[in-house]
Protein backbone atom coordinates (compact mmCIF):
# COMPACT_ATOMS: atom_id res chain seq x y z
CA UNK A 1 0.00 0.00 0.00
CA UNK A 2 2.96 2.43 0.86
CA UNK A 3 4.43 1.56 -2.27
CA UNK A 4 1.43 1.91 -4.38
CA UNK A 5 0.76 5.60 -3.05
CA UNK A 6 4.53 6.26 -2.88
CA UNK A 7 4.49 5.96 -7.14
CA UNK A 8 1.21 7.51 -7.14
CA UNK A 9 2.76 10.15 -5.64
CA UNK A 10 6.06 10.27 -8.12
CA UNK A 11 3.81 9.91 -11.36
CA UNK A 12 1.33 13.12 -10.04
CA UNK A 13 4.26 14.92 -9.18
CA UNK A 14 6.15 14.23 -12.70
CA UNK A 15 3.59 15.49 -13.84
CA UNK A 16 2.90 18.55 -12.01
CA UNK A 17 6.58 19.20 -12.24
CA UNK A 18 6.42 18.56 -16.07
CA UNK A 19 3.58 21.41 -16.39
CA UNK A 20 5.03 23.54 -13.99
CA UNK A 21 8.28 23.66 -16.36
CA UNK A 22 6.63 23.78 -19.43
CA UNK A 23 4.87 27.45 -18.16
CA UNK A 24 8.32 28.30 -16.56
CA UNK A 25 9.75 27.95 -20.01
CA UNK A 26 7.17 29.27 -22.08
CA UNK A 27 7.21 26.19 -24.06
CA UNK A 28 4.06 25.66 -26.10
CA UNK A 29 1.91 23.04 -25.61
CA UNK A 30 -1.47 21.29 -27.27
CA UNK A 31 -0.53 21.74 -30.93
CA UNK A 32 -2.07 18.56 -31.67
CA UNK A 33 -5.08 17.80 -33.57
CA UNK A 34 -8.30 16.40 -31.78
CA UNK A 35 -7.49 12.60 -31.16
CA UNK A 36 -4.23 12.36 -32.89
CA UNK A 37 -2.55 11.72 -29.75
CA UNK A 38 -4.51 8.63 -28.92
CA UNK A 39 -5.52 7.51 -25.37
CA UNK A 40 -3.50 5.27 -22.91
CA UNK A 41 -3.70 1.77 -23.23
CA UNK A 42 -3.52 -0.42 -20.11
CA UNK A 43 0.39 0.03 -20.69
CA UNK A 44 0.32 2.92 -19.96
CA UNK A 45 1.15 4.13 -23.80
CA UNK A 46 0.18 6.08 -25.87
CA UNK A 47 -2.12 4.18 -28.83
CA UNK A 48 -5.57 2.14 -28.47
CA UNK A 49 -7.28 0.08 -25.48
CA UNK A 50 -5.14 -3.03 -25.54
CA UNK A 51 -2.12 -1.80 -28.72
CA UNK A 52 0.52 0.46 -28.13
CA UNK A 53 0.37 2.76 -31.74
CA UNK A 54 3.88 4.90 -32.73
CA UNK A 55 1.76 8.47 -31.95
CA UNK A 56 3.51 10.11 -29.01
CA UNK A 57 0.38 10.70 -25.77
CA UNK A 58 -0.61 14.25 -25.35
CA UNK A 59 -1.24 17.10 -27.51
CA UNK A 60 2.62 18.56 -28.26
CA UNK A 61 3.74 18.94 -31.25
CA UNK A 62 7.50 19.01 -32.62
CA UNK A 63 8.07 22.12 -30.48
CA UNK A 64 5.81 21.48 -27.86
CA UNK A 65 5.14 18.91 -25.05
CA UNK A 66 2.35 16.73 -23.87
CA UNK A 67 1.20 15.12 -20.72
CA UNK A 68 -1.70 13.02 -19.31
CA UNK A 69 -3.07 10.93 -16.45
CA UNK A 70 -5.56 7.83 -16.73
CA UNK A 71 -7.53 5.44 -15.16
CA UNK A 72 -9.11 2.41 -16.70
CA UNK A 73 -11.30 0.10 -14.94
CA UNK A 74 -12.42 -3.46 -16.89
CA UNK A 75 -15.23 -5.75 -14.57
CA UNK A 76 -14.90 -9.26 -16.12
CA UNK A 77 -16.88 -11.86 -14.69
CA UNK A 78 -14.00 -13.71 -12.62
CA UNK A 79 -11.64 -10.63 -11.54
CA UNK A 80 -11.38 -6.82 -11.82
CA UNK A 81 -8.72 -5.00 -13.79
CA UNK A 82 -7.93 -1.91 -13.29
CA UNK A 83 -4.84 0.82 -14.38
CA UNK A 84 -3.68 4.37 -13.68
CA UNK A 85 -0.94 6.11 -15.11
CA UNK A 86 0.80 9.28 -16.36
CA UNK A 87 2.62 9.86 -19.38
CA UNK A 88 4.22 12.75 -21.35
CA UNK A 89 5.01 13.24 -24.58
CA UNK A 90 8.42 15.66 -25.98
CA UNK A 91 8.33 16.81 -28.88
CA UNK A 92 6.44 14.65 -30.47
CA UNK A 93 9.32 12.59 -30.67
CA UNK A 94 9.52 10.48 -26.85
CA UNK A 95 7.36 8.95 -25.11
CA UNK A 96 7.96 8.61 -21.18
CA UNK A 97 4.94 6.73 -19.96
CA UNK A 98 4.26 5.33 -16.16
CA UNK A 99 1.25 2.94 -15.52
CA UNK A 100 -0.05 0.80 -12.36
CA UNK A 101 -1.98 -2.58 -12.92
CA UNK A 102 -3.94 -3.81 -10.31
CA UNK A 103 -5.52 -7.62 -11.91
CA UNK A 104 -8.20 -8.07 -8.46
CA UNK A 105 -9.35 -12.01 -7.93
CA UNK A 106 -12.06 -11.24 -5.69
CA UNK A 107 -14.15 -13.93 -4.85
CA UNK A 108 -12.25 -16.05 -7.33
CA UNK A 109 -8.99 -15.95 -5.48
CA UNK A 110 -10.20 -18.33 -2.71
CA UNK A 111 -10.97 -20.57 -5.36
CA UNK A 112 -7.82 -20.15 -6.84
CA UNK A 113 -6.38 -21.23 -3.47
CA UNK A 114 -4.95 -17.50 -3.27
CA UNK A 115 -7.28 -16.11 -0.57
CA UNK A 116 -10.54 -13.70 -1.18
CA UNK A 117 -9.72 -10.40 -2.69
CA UNK A 118 -5.80 -11.28 -3.49
CA UNK A 119 -4.53 -8.68 -5.92
CA UNK A 120 -1.97 -8.85 -8.57
CA UNK A 121 -0.49 -5.63 -9.18
CA UNK A 122 2.50 -4.45 -11.97
CA UNK A 123 4.29 -1.42 -12.53
CA UNK A 124 5.72 -0.55 -15.94
CA UNK A 125 7.43 2.26 -17.00
CA UNK A 126 7.63 2.28 -20.87
CA UNK A 127 9.55 4.31 -23.29
CA UNK A 128 9.08 4.61 -26.98
CA UNK A 129 10.81 7.05 -29.59
CA UNK A 130 9.01 7.53 -32.98
CA UNK A 131 11.77 6.84 -35.90
CA UNK A 132 10.23 7.71 -38.83
CA UNK A 133 7.15 9.59 -40.67
CA UNK A 134 3.71 11.38 -39.44
CA UNK A 135 1.01 9.39 -39.04
CA UNK A 136 -1.37 12.09 -39.94
CA UNK A 137 0.07 14.40 -42.32
CA UNK A 138 2.31 12.10 -45.09
CA UNK A 139 -0.88 11.31 -46.87
CA UNK A 140 1.06 11.37 -50.29
CA UNK A 141 2.94 8.44 -49.00
CA UNK A 142 2.60 4.91 -47.85
CA UNK A 143 5.40 5.21 -45.22
CA UNK A 144 3.69 5.04 -41.92
CA UNK A 145 4.93 6.82 -38.74
CA UNK A 146 6.91 4.56 -36.94
CA UNK A 147 8.34 4.18 -33.13
CA UNK A 148 10.65 1.69 -31.71
CA UNK A 149 9.68 0.99 -27.64
CA UNK A 150 10.70 -0.53 -24.76
CA UNK A 151 8.56 -1.57 -21.26
CA UNK A 152 9.82 -2.37 -18.00
CA UNK A 153 7.28 -4.54 -16.30
CA UNK A 154 7.46 -5.27 -12.49
CA UNK A 155 4.95 -7.62 -10.49
CA UNK A 156 4.90 -7.77 -6.99
CA UNK A 157 3.67 -11.62 -6.76
CA UNK A 158 6.66 -13.27 -7.15
CA UNK A 159 5.95 -16.12 -4.72
CA UNK A 160 2.90 -16.84 -6.69
CA UNK A 161 3.93 -16.58 -9.84
CA UNK A 162 6.92 -18.71 -9.03
CA UNK A 163 4.03 -21.80 -7.60
CA UNK A 164 2.36 -21.57 -11.09
CA UNK A 165 5.57 -21.86 -13.24
CA UNK A 166 6.52 -18.34 -13.95
CA UNK A 167 9.89 -17.97 -14.30
CA UNK A 168 10.33 -14.78 -13.32
CA UNK A 169 8.26 -11.39 -11.53
CA UNK A 170 9.83 -9.20 -14.07
CA UNK A 171 10.55 -8.40 -18.04
CA UNK A 172 10.99 -6.15 -20.86
CA UNK A 173 8.85 -6.03 -23.42
CA UNK A 174 10.36 -4.65 -26.99
CA UNK A 175 8.15 -3.15 -29.66
CA UNK A 176 7.77 -1.19 -33.20
CA UNK A 177 4.91 0.09 -33.69
CA UNK A 178 3.72 1.58 -37.27
CA UNK A 179 0.70 4.12 -37.44
CA UNK A 180 -0.69 5.79 -40.13
CA UNK A 181 -4.18 7.57 -40.86
CA UNK A 182 -5.67 7.17 -43.75
CA UNK A 183 -7.38 10.46 -43.95
CA UNK A 184 -9.06 10.49 -47.45
CA UNK A 185 -11.09 7.13 -45.80
CA UNK A 186 -11.13 8.68 -42.45
CA UNK A 187 -9.17 5.41 -40.99
CA UNK A 188 -6.30 5.00 -38.62
CA UNK A 189 -4.43 1.88 -38.96
CA UNK A 190 -1.79 0.23 -36.49
CA UNK A 191 0.27 -2.55 -36.46
CA UNK A 192 2.71 -3.18 -33.66
CA UNK A 193 4.98 -6.70 -32.99
CA UNK A 194 6.07 -7.26 -29.71
CA UNK A 195 8.70 -9.06 -28.22
CA UNK A 196 7.54 -10.50 -24.58
CA UNK A 197 8.14 -13.10 -22.54
CA UNK A 198 4.79 -11.97 -20.58
CA UNK A 199 1.93 -14.13 -19.28
CA UNK A 200 -1.06 -11.95 -19.61
CA UNK A 201 0.65 -8.76 -19.94
CA UNK A 202 3.21 -9.63 -16.79
CA UNK A 203 0.53 -10.00 -14.39
CA UNK A 204 1.18 -13.88 -13.91
CA UNK A 205 4.81 -13.13 -14.13
CA UNK A 206 7.33 -13.83 -17.21
CA UNK A 207 8.06 -17.14 -19.35
CA UNK A 208 7.40 -20.41 -18.45
CA UNK A 209 8.50 -24.01 -17.55
CA UNK A 210 10.81 -25.02 -20.17
CA UNK A 211 9.86 -21.49 -21.81
CA UNK A 212 12.17 -18.59 -21.60
CA UNK A 213 12.27 -17.31 -25.06
CA UNK A 214 10.68 -13.61 -26.33
CA UNK A 215 8.35 -14.42 -28.74
CA UNK A 216 6.92 -11.99 -31.26
CA UNK A 217 3.60 -10.98 -30.72
CA UNK A 218 1.25 -8.97 -33.05
CA UNK A 219 -1.12 -5.94 -31.75
CA UNK A 220 -3.80 -4.24 -34.59
CA UNK A 221 -6.02 -1.89 -34.13
CA UNK A 222 -8.58 -0.52 -36.96
CA UNK A 223 -10.69 2.79 -36.07
CA UNK A 224 -12.55 4.83 -37.90
CA UNK A 225 -12.93 8.30 -37.41
CA UNK A 226 -16.88 9.25 -37.44
CA UNK A 227 -16.06 12.99 -36.82
CA UNK A 228 -13.51 15.24 -35.17
CA UNK A 229 -14.06 13.73 -31.79
CA UNK A 230 -15.35 10.49 -32.16
CA UNK A 231 -13.14 7.21 -33.45
CA UNK A 232 -14.68 3.84 -33.16
CA UNK A 233 -12.23 0.86 -33.46
CA UNK A 234 -11.12 -2.83 -33.23
CA UNK A 235 -8.28 -4.48 -31.61
CA UNK A 236 -6.69 -7.77 -31.47
CA UNK A 237 -3.56 -8.84 -29.42
CA UNK A 238 -1.91 -12.34 -30.10
CA UNK A 239 -0.47 -13.37 -26.50
CA UNK A 240 1.91 -16.16 -25.61
CA UNK A 241 1.39 -19.05 -23.80
CA UNK A 242 3.89 -20.13 -21.89
CA UNK A 243 2.45 -21.49 -18.33
CA UNK A 244 1.44 -25.06 -18.25
CA UNK A 245 -1.59 -24.41 -15.65
CA UNK A 246 -3.67 -22.47 -17.91
CA UNK A 247 -3.97 -21.42 -21.80
CA UNK A 248 -3.51 -18.09 -22.42
CA UNK A 249 -6.11 -16.62 -24.97
CA UNK A 250 -5.46 -13.85 -27.61
CA UNK A 251 -7.22 -10.52 -26.67
CA UNK A 252 -9.56 -8.24 -28.47
CA UNK A 253 -11.97 -5.30 -28.01
CA UNK A 254 -14.29 -2.73 -29.88
CA UNK A 255 -14.18 0.47 -28.46
CA UNK A 256 -15.54 3.70 -28.72
CA UNK A 257 -13.35 6.87 -27.69
CA UNK A 258 -14.78 10.65 -27.32
CA UNK A 259 -12.62 13.65 -26.86
CA UNK A 260 -14.77 16.21 -24.84
CA UNK A 261 -11.99 18.62 -25.58
CA UNK A 262 -7.98 18.04 -25.59
CA UNK A 263 -7.41 18.02 -22.11
CA UNK A 264 -10.45 15.96 -21.58
CA UNK A 265 -11.36 12.20 -23.05
CA UNK A 266 -13.06 8.78 -22.29
CA UNK A 267 -12.93 5.60 -23.89
CA UNK A 268 -15.48 2.71 -23.64
CA UNK A 269 -15.21 -0.40 -24.74
CA UNK A 270 -15.99 -4.04 -24.78
CA UNK A 271 -13.39 -6.55 -24.02
CA UNK A 272 -12.84 -10.15 -25.00
CA UNK A 273 -9.78 -11.80 -22.41
CA UNK A 274 -10.49 -15.36 -23.02
CA UNK A 275 -9.41 -17.65 -20.43
CA UNK A 276 -7.73 -16.72 -17.50
CA UNK A 277 -6.01 -18.36 -15.26
CA UNK A 278 -8.37 -21.19 -15.79
CA UNK A 279 -11.51 -19.12 -15.56
CA UNK A 280 -13.43 -18.92 -19.16
CA UNK A 281 -14.74 -16.42 -21.29
CA UNK A 282 -13.70 -13.26 -19.43
CA UNK A 283 -15.40 -10.92 -21.41
CA UNK A 284 -16.69 -7.17 -19.84
CA UNK A 285 -16.94 -3.82 -20.17
CA UNK A 286 -13.87 -1.37 -19.92
CA UNK A 287 -14.02 2.78 -19.21
CA UNK A 288 -10.70 4.66 -19.69
CA UNK A 289 -10.92 8.32 -18.49
CA UNK A 290 -8.05 10.38 -19.61
CA UNK A 291 -7.27 13.73 -18.42
CA UNK A 292 -3.72 16.18 -19.79
CA UNK A 293 -2.81 18.57 -21.95
CA UNK B 1 5.12 79.26 -68.28
CA UNK B 2 2.66 77.76 -71.91
CA UNK B 3 5.84 75.38 -72.76
CA UNK B 4 5.38 74.21 -69.88
CA UNK B 5 1.92 73.31 -69.16
CA UNK B 6 2.21 71.64 -72.55
CA UNK B 7 4.90 69.64 -71.66
CA UNK B 8 2.97 68.54 -68.24
CA UNK B 9 0.34 67.49 -71.00
CA UNK B 10 2.28 66.17 -73.18
CA UNK B 11 3.70 63.98 -70.45
CA UNK B 12 0.24 62.97 -68.98
CA UNK B 13 -1.02 61.97 -72.68
CA UNK B 14 2.13 59.97 -72.90
CA UNK B 15 1.50 58.09 -69.31
CA UNK B 16 -1.91 57.30 -69.73
CA UNK B 17 -1.27 55.61 -73.34
CA UNK B 18 1.27 53.87 -71.64
CA UNK B 19 -0.58 52.23 -69.08
CA UNK B 20 -2.77 51.24 -71.51
CA UNK B 21 -0.91 49.17 -73.60
CA UNK B 22 0.36 46.97 -70.06
CA UNK B 23 -0.75 43.98 -70.40
CA UNK B 24 -4.52 43.40 -68.88
CA UNK B 25 -4.89 42.38 -65.54
CA UNK B 26 -5.95 38.81 -66.54
CA UNK B 27 -2.46 37.93 -67.36
CA UNK B 28 -1.17 40.31 -64.40
CA UNK B 29 -2.14 37.44 -61.62
CA UNK B 30 0.27 38.98 -59.01
CA UNK B 31 -0.99 42.93 -58.62
CA UNK B 32 -4.69 42.09 -59.32
CA UNK B 33 -7.18 45.43 -59.07
CA UNK B 34 -8.00 45.67 -55.24
CA UNK B 35 -4.99 43.60 -53.97
CA UNK B 36 -1.91 44.44 -52.83
CA UNK B 37 0.81 43.44 -55.48
CA UNK B 38 3.31 40.80 -54.88
CA UNK B 39 6.32 40.16 -56.81
CA UNK B 40 6.03 38.70 -60.17
CA UNK B 41 5.84 34.65 -60.45
CA UNK B 42 5.09 32.04 -63.03
CA UNK B 43 1.81 31.02 -63.27
CA UNK B 44 1.02 27.15 -63.17
CA UNK B 45 -1.52 24.81 -61.18
CA UNK B 46 1.23 23.07 -60.36
CA UNK B 47 1.97 25.66 -57.71
CA UNK B 48 -1.84 24.74 -56.08
CA UNK B 49 0.55 21.58 -54.75
CA UNK B 50 -1.67 18.81 -55.12
CA UNK B 51 -3.77 16.92 -57.96
CA UNK B 52 -7.96 17.57 -58.63
CA UNK B 53 -9.99 15.24 -57.05
CA UNK B 54 -12.05 13.95 -59.50
CA UNK B 55 -14.78 12.42 -57.43
CA UNK B 56 -17.87 14.65 -58.14
CA UNK B 57 -19.46 13.66 -54.58
CA UNK B 58 -16.67 15.51 -52.80
CA UNK B 59 -17.30 18.76 -54.90
CA UNK B 60 -20.98 18.58 -54.75
CA UNK B 61 -20.29 18.28 -50.55
CA UNK B 62 -18.49 21.48 -50.66
CA UNK B 63 -21.41 22.85 -52.79
CA UNK B 64 -19.34 23.65 -55.68
CA UNK B 65 -17.32 26.82 -56.38
CA UNK B 66 -19.58 29.25 -53.87
CA UNK B 67 -19.32 26.64 -51.53
CA UNK B 68 -15.62 26.75 -51.51
CA UNK B 69 -15.24 30.63 -51.83
CA UNK B 70 -17.63 30.68 -48.33
CA UNK B 71 -15.14 28.41 -46.94
CA UNK B 72 -11.80 29.69 -48.11
CA UNK B 73 -13.23 33.45 -46.67
CA UNK B 74 -14.15 32.14 -43.93
CA UNK B 75 -10.99 30.72 -43.41
CA UNK B 76 -9.14 33.61 -43.99
CA UNK B 77 -11.13 35.72 -41.39
CA UNK B 78 -10.92 33.09 -38.82
CA UNK B 79 -6.38 33.21 -39.75
CA UNK B 80 -6.32 37.08 -39.23
CA UNK B 81 -8.50 36.77 -35.76
CA UNK B 82 -6.68 33.44 -33.92
CA UNK B 83 -4.43 34.63 -31.58
CA UNK B 84 -2.61 31.77 -32.48
CA UNK B 85 -2.22 32.77 -36.42
CA UNK B 86 -2.94 36.45 -36.86
CA UNK B 87 0.36 37.88 -35.79
CA UNK B 88 1.44 35.67 -38.81
CA UNK B 89 -1.09 36.85 -41.16
CA UNK B 90 -1.06 40.22 -40.08
CA UNK B 91 0.95 42.20 -42.31
CA UNK B 92 -0.45 40.10 -45.62
CA UNK B 93 -3.35 41.23 -47.62
CA UNK B 94 -6.73 38.76 -46.93
CA UNK B 95 -8.55 40.06 -50.55
CA UNK B 96 -5.61 38.35 -51.94
CA UNK B 97 -5.39 35.09 -49.95
CA UNK B 98 -9.29 34.61 -49.93
CA UNK B 99 -9.48 34.87 -54.01
CA UNK B 100 -6.13 32.87 -54.72
CA UNK B 101 -6.94 30.04 -51.34
CA UNK B 102 -10.45 29.61 -52.77
CA UNK B 103 -8.86 29.16 -56.53
CA UNK B 104 -6.60 26.48 -54.75
CA UNK B 105 -9.36 24.48 -52.93
CA UNK B 106 -11.30 24.49 -56.28
CA UNK B 107 -8.96 23.38 -58.39
CA UNK B 108 -7.79 20.44 -56.13
CA UNK B 109 -12.05 19.64 -55.44
CA UNK B 110 -11.94 19.18 -59.10
CA UNK B 111 -14.12 22.90 -59.49
CA UNK B 112 -12.50 23.38 -62.83
CA UNK B 113 -10.64 26.62 -61.65
CA UNK B 114 -7.15 27.57 -62.79
CA UNK B 115 -4.71 28.42 -59.78
CA UNK B 116 -3.17 31.38 -60.15
CA UNK B 117 -1.60 31.91 -56.87
CA UNK B 118 2.02 30.99 -56.25
CA UNK B 119 3.50 27.63 -54.82
CA UNK B 120 3.36 26.55 -51.17
CA UNK B 121 6.74 26.48 -50.71
CA UNK B 122 7.64 29.83 -52.23
CA UNK B 123 4.49 31.83 -50.30
CA UNK B 124 5.49 30.23 -46.87
CA UNK B 125 9.22 29.80 -46.66
CA UNK B 126 10.33 32.57 -44.77
CA UNK B 127 7.12 32.53 -42.17
CA UNK B 128 9.14 30.47 -40.40
CA UNK B 129 6.00 28.08 -39.63
CA UNK B 130 5.80 25.60 -36.98
CA UNK B 131 3.66 22.65 -37.08
CA UNK B 132 1.60 23.83 -34.40
CA UNK B 133 0.55 26.74 -36.72
CA UNK B 134 -0.22 24.31 -39.32
CA UNK B 135 -2.58 22.05 -36.77
CA UNK B 136 -4.33 25.65 -35.72
CA UNK B 137 -4.77 26.33 -39.46
CA UNK B 138 -6.05 22.79 -40.19
CA UNK B 139 -8.67 23.34 -37.39
CA UNK B 140 -9.85 27.18 -38.21
CA UNK B 141 -10.41 25.08 -41.94
CA UNK B 142 -12.39 22.26 -39.99
CA UNK B 143 -14.46 24.68 -38.75
CA UNK B 144 -14.78 26.81 -41.79
CA UNK B 145 -15.95 23.71 -43.62
CA UNK B 146 -18.19 22.72 -40.36
CA UNK B 147 -19.92 26.09 -40.78
CA UNK B 148 -20.54 25.38 -44.40
CA UNK B 149 -22.05 21.86 -43.62
CA UNK B 150 -19.29 19.64 -45.15
CA UNK B 151 -19.74 16.46 -43.77
CA UNK B 152 -16.75 14.72 -41.98
CA UNK B 153 -15.25 12.49 -44.14
CA UNK B 154 -15.95 14.53 -47.36
CA UNK B 155 -13.78 17.42 -45.06
CA UNK B 156 -11.10 14.34 -44.80
CA UNK B 157 -10.87 13.97 -48.38
CA UNK B 158 -9.41 17.71 -49.11
CA UNK B 159 -7.18 17.41 -46.05
CA UNK B 160 -6.03 14.48 -47.76
CA UNK B 161 -4.85 16.26 -50.36
CA UNK B 162 -3.57 19.63 -48.26
CA UNK B 163 -1.82 17.33 -45.59
CA UNK B 164 1.50 16.52 -47.54
CA UNK B 165 2.11 20.20 -47.87
CA UNK B 166 2.80 20.27 -44.81
CA UNK B 167 6.57 19.90 -45.47
CA UNK B 168 6.16 23.01 -48.21
CA UNK B 169 4.76 24.74 -45.46
CA UNK B 170 6.19 24.09 -42.25
CA UNK B 171 10.00 25.28 -42.18
CA UNK B 172 10.81 25.10 -38.37
C1 LIG C 1 -1.60 23.17 -46.36
C2 LIG C 1 -1.57 24.33 -45.74
C3 LIG C 1 -1.65 25.66 -46.41
C4 LIG C 1 -2.14 26.01 -47.63
C5 LIG C 1 -2.78 25.09 -48.65
C6 LIG C 1 -1.95 27.43 -47.78
C7 LIG C 1 -2.33 28.15 -48.90
C8 LIG C 1 -2.02 29.48 -49.13
C9 LIG C 1 -2.27 30.21 -50.34
C10 LIG C 1 -2.95 29.64 -51.56
C11 LIG C 1 -1.80 31.44 -50.18
C12 LIG C 1 -1.82 32.60 -51.21
C13 LIG C 1 -0.76 32.40 -52.23
C14 LIG C 1 -0.47 33.63 -53.05
O1 LIG C 1 -0.68 34.75 -52.54
O2 LIG C 1 -0.01 33.46 -54.18
C15 LIG C 1 -1.26 31.51 -48.85
C16 LIG C 1 -0.69 32.64 -48.31
C17 LIG C 1 -0.41 32.76 -46.98
N1 LIG C 1 -0.42 31.77 -46.04
FE1 LIG C 1 -0.83 29.85 -46.36
N2 LIG C 1 -1.36 27.92 -46.68
C18 LIG C 1 -1.16 26.88 -45.80
C19 LIG C 1 -0.61 26.96 -44.55
C20 LIG C 1 -0.39 28.13 -43.89
C21 LIG C 1 -0.11 28.26 -42.49
C22 LIG C 1 0.01 27.07 -41.52
C23 LIG C 1 0.02 29.58 -42.22
C24 LIG C 1 0.28 30.23 -40.91
C25 LIG C 1 -0.34 29.88 -39.80
C26 LIG C 1 -0.15 30.28 -43.46
C27 LIG C 1 -0.04 31.64 -43.60
C28 LIG C 1 -0.13 32.30 -44.82
C29 LIG C 1 0.09 33.74 -44.99
C30 LIG C 1 0.43 34.72 -43.87
C31 LIG C 1 -0.09 34.03 -46.35
C32 LIG C 1 0.07 35.37 -47.05
C33 LIG C 1 1.42 35.45 -47.73
C34 LIG C 1 1.55 36.55 -48.76
O3 LIG C 1 0.55 37.14 -49.17
O4 LIG C 1 2.70 36.81 -49.18
N3 LIG C 1 -0.40 29.38 -44.45
N4 LIG C 1 -1.39 30.30 -48.23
Amino acid sequence: MRAKTGLAGGAALLLTLTASQVAAQGLETGGKLLLTGGVSTVEGAGGGGLASWATTTGYGTEGEVGGNVHGTYLKLPDYEFSTWGAAVGLFDRVELSYARQTFDTGDTGAKLGLGKGFAFHQDIVGLKVVVAGDAVYDQDRWLPQIAVGAQYKKNDQGPIIAAVGGRDDQGVDYYVAATKVLLDQSLVLNGTVRMTKANQLGLLGFGGPGKDDYSAQFEGSVAWLANKRLAIGVEYRTKPDNLGFAREDDWADIFVAYAFSKNLSVTAAYVDLGDIATFKDQRGFYISLQAGF
Amino acid sequence: MKNALALVAVLLCANAASAQETPSTEARPWAMPGEEAVDPYTTSDANAGAAPISDPRVLEAFHGREGIERIAGTLVDLSFADPRTAPIFKPFDPVRIKRTLSEQFCYILGGGCAYSGRAMAEVHKDMGLTPANMNALVENLQKAMDMEGVPFAMQNRLLARLAPMKRDVVTR
